[in-house]
């Protein structure tokens, strides 16, 4: 499959503030997706050191829909490996975490170390003379495909591609600050949160970068006063438009101490909480940020919402659906009262989360109509201008944009080609 | 797999049919969609957890919804009537297996199982969450409520939303 074989997509603007909505539904699209992009020159989020913190200690994930495991190995390294079986396709690690000594495969029983590598074939040299591979059988050559990996502050990243650059230059400086300034504290898994979403992966990209939605979709913020139009903010993709970085910032620090967000705001909210407590913020990064939504292409999100933290990863399931994987953290030297107040602000976030829950049933709407109309036409992303530049606001949709960018470069999709403008 | 066992203080007769009756309420006023009535399931200090499968067994906290306290839960109320936009649907609960242990000083645990069909408005229902509830009832008057609702899915990977209580 090449771009060009994919028909009925047409990108008429070169600047992508007309986007086909073919490419959130078409097979061929998705398909090349897992070649191009996911099985190309990207990283992927895999998992947390500490999510593996003993020698032997596994999990599973996927890049894309391609199985993988996370495992340490003995003596400490950690690797990563396709879950495909090499002799003849099963599935190889069927628990979702553990630890073990050994993979064993249950349909040959073909074993493999903590590398992938393969370290035992039952029946190898046939029973009694009899069967047995031929002669020239070479274990070396049936191992589990491995990914190349990169650690960054504890968050690990895995590519199949060796023209992937390293992962430092690959996320370019906003990202590396800002994960640095997340992440430089030991961190602790405090839970996971898992959402099937009927809708495209890309959908949910794209609304991690849509500032525009995020008062207007998302009445909780305004209803209970929780952001203030004049909040100071910014969009960043910094050297690849394909990542980006968005921020609000706190009021200054008289305003903050003791206060909630909810007393902050310039209008009367709506409506008032009985209990406050969900909204109660302590001020934790000295250089004020109240909310980063760091994203970096294709499918990591790395969020920290008032005190809430959290690692995102959509997992594309199909044209139609995805999984958004939420881990959520904190840190390991939290006094337990900020553990609390971490827990409370949960309900703000997740499936039933009083600031995302609108986000499934928006992108379930979105897929469901460009499915009805069978992928024809355009979406239109004009917000914040046609270029593609770092803002200091957030009205814009500029880093969608920057998305697409780096998406239809990835993908070889030629853009300007100024048919279907119509539509 | 994380088990609460249900011991030999098993409790049958009046209270434990006070106690089924308690749920059938709540699963009613829920599936009426009287949200107003759902707090008041609850004593004033009462907690409702919504605490997936996957995290419980992990021994990771993960909460969908952690409401300690009465209070927390009306304002829930609030936001999902007046706030929060989701699917348009009709929650339908059976509860089974309902066992109720004594467990002292007034306060009766209560294991049961769950399931919630949702409806959508073209009229298609889809299995959408099963799993248990993890209870903690005391009488006050007389009237049971819940002194804490822990509800574990099993259906830790929900699709797509929670808004309305399990």
């Amino acid at each position: 499959m090449a771009p060009d074989d994919i028909v009925g997509l047409s990108w008429p603007k070169d600047d992508l503030t007309m986007i086909p909505y073919g490419v959130y539904i078409n097979a061929d699209v998705f398909d090349l997706e897992m070649e191009r992009i996911f099985h190309g020159p990207s990283w992927n989020y895999l998992g947390l050191e500490v999510e593996i913190p003993e020698p032997g200690d596994f999990v599973t994930t996927s890049v894309g829909t391609t199985p993988v495991v996370l495992n340490r190995g003995r003596d400490g390294s950690i690797h990563a490996f396709v879950n495909r079986c090499a002799h003849r396709g099963a599935q190889v690690v069927r628990e979702t975490h553990g630890n073990t000594k050994v993979h064993t495969c249950i349909y040959h029983q073909w074993s493999y170390d903590h590398a992938g590598k393969l370290v035992g074939v039952p029946y190898r040299n046939g029973i009694h003379g009899n069967g047995g591979f031929p002669n020239d059988f070479q274990p070396g050559a049936h191992c589990l495909n491995k990914l190349r990996i990169e650690i960054f502050h504890g968050i690990v990243f895995g590519t199949f591609s060796e023209a992937t650059p390293s992962l430092v230059e690959y996320m370019g400086t906003p990202l590396k600050e800002r994960i640095e300034a997340l992440c430089t504290r030991p961190i602790k898994v405090t839970g996971y949160q898992r959402q099937r979403v009927r809708g495209n992966w890309k959908l949910y990209i794209e609304n991690v970068k849509d500032c525009y939605h995020g008062s207007l979709l998302h009445s909780f913020n305004s209803c209970f006063g929780m952001f203030r139009s004049t909040q100071r903010g910014s969009s960043v993709m910094g050297e690849h438009p394909y990542h980006s970085v968005l921020t609000t910032y706190g009021v200054a620090e008289s305003e903050m101490v003791g206060e909630t967000l909810g007393a902050i705001a310039t209008h009367k909210p709506k409506f008032e909480l009985e209990d406050s407590s969900v909204v109660d913020v302590f001020r934790e990064h000295t250089d004020g940020m109240v909310t980063t939504i760091l994203t970096m292409f294709p499918c990591f999100v790395l969020a920290q919402i008032a005190n809430h933290l959290g690692f995102r990863l959509i997992r594309p399931i199909s044209p139609d659906e995805f999984e958004l994987v939420w881990t959520n953290f904190e840190y390991v030297d939290d006094e337990p009262w900020q553990s609390e107040v971490r827990r409370k602000q949960g309900n703000l976030l997740g499936p039933a989360g009083y600031l995302a829950m609108e986000d499934a049933e928006a992108l379930e709407l979105a897929q469901q109509s460009i499915h009805g109309d069978q992928g024809k036409g355009h979406a239109f992303i004009e917000l914040g201008g046609r270029a593609f530049e770092d803002q200091d606001h957030l009205v814009t949709e500029v880093p969608i944009r920057g998305f697409w960018k780096g998406y239809c470069e990835i993908m070889g999709f030629a853009t300007g080609d100024g048919t279907a403008a119509s539509s | 797999m994380t088990t609460t066992k249900i011991s030999n203080r098993t409790v049958t007769g009046e209270i434990a049919e006070q106690i089924a009756v308690l749920n059938y309420r709540y699963a009613q006023a829920i599936d009426d969609r009287r949200l107003d009535d759902w707090p008041d399931f609850f004593i004033e200090d009462g907690r409702y957890l919504i605490h997936p499968r996957e995290n419980r067994d992990r021994g990771l906290e993960g909460y969908w919804i952690y409401c300690d306290s009465k209070r927390m839960m009306l304002d829930r109320v609030l936001s999902l009537k007046e706030v929060n936009l989701y699917n348009i649907h009709y929650d339908r609960h059976s509860i089974s297996n309902i066992l109720v242990e004594d467990a002292g000083g007034g306060v009766y645990h209560t294991r049961s199982n769950y399931t919630v069909v949702q409806t959508d408005t073209g009229g298609i229902s889809t299995m959408f969450s099963v799993g248990e509830y993890f209870d903690q009832v005391v009488f006050m008057d007389g009237e049971p409520r819940f002194k804490e609702k822990i509800v574990v899915p099993d259906t830790f990977a929900v699709s797509p939303l929670v808004a309305i209580p399990l």
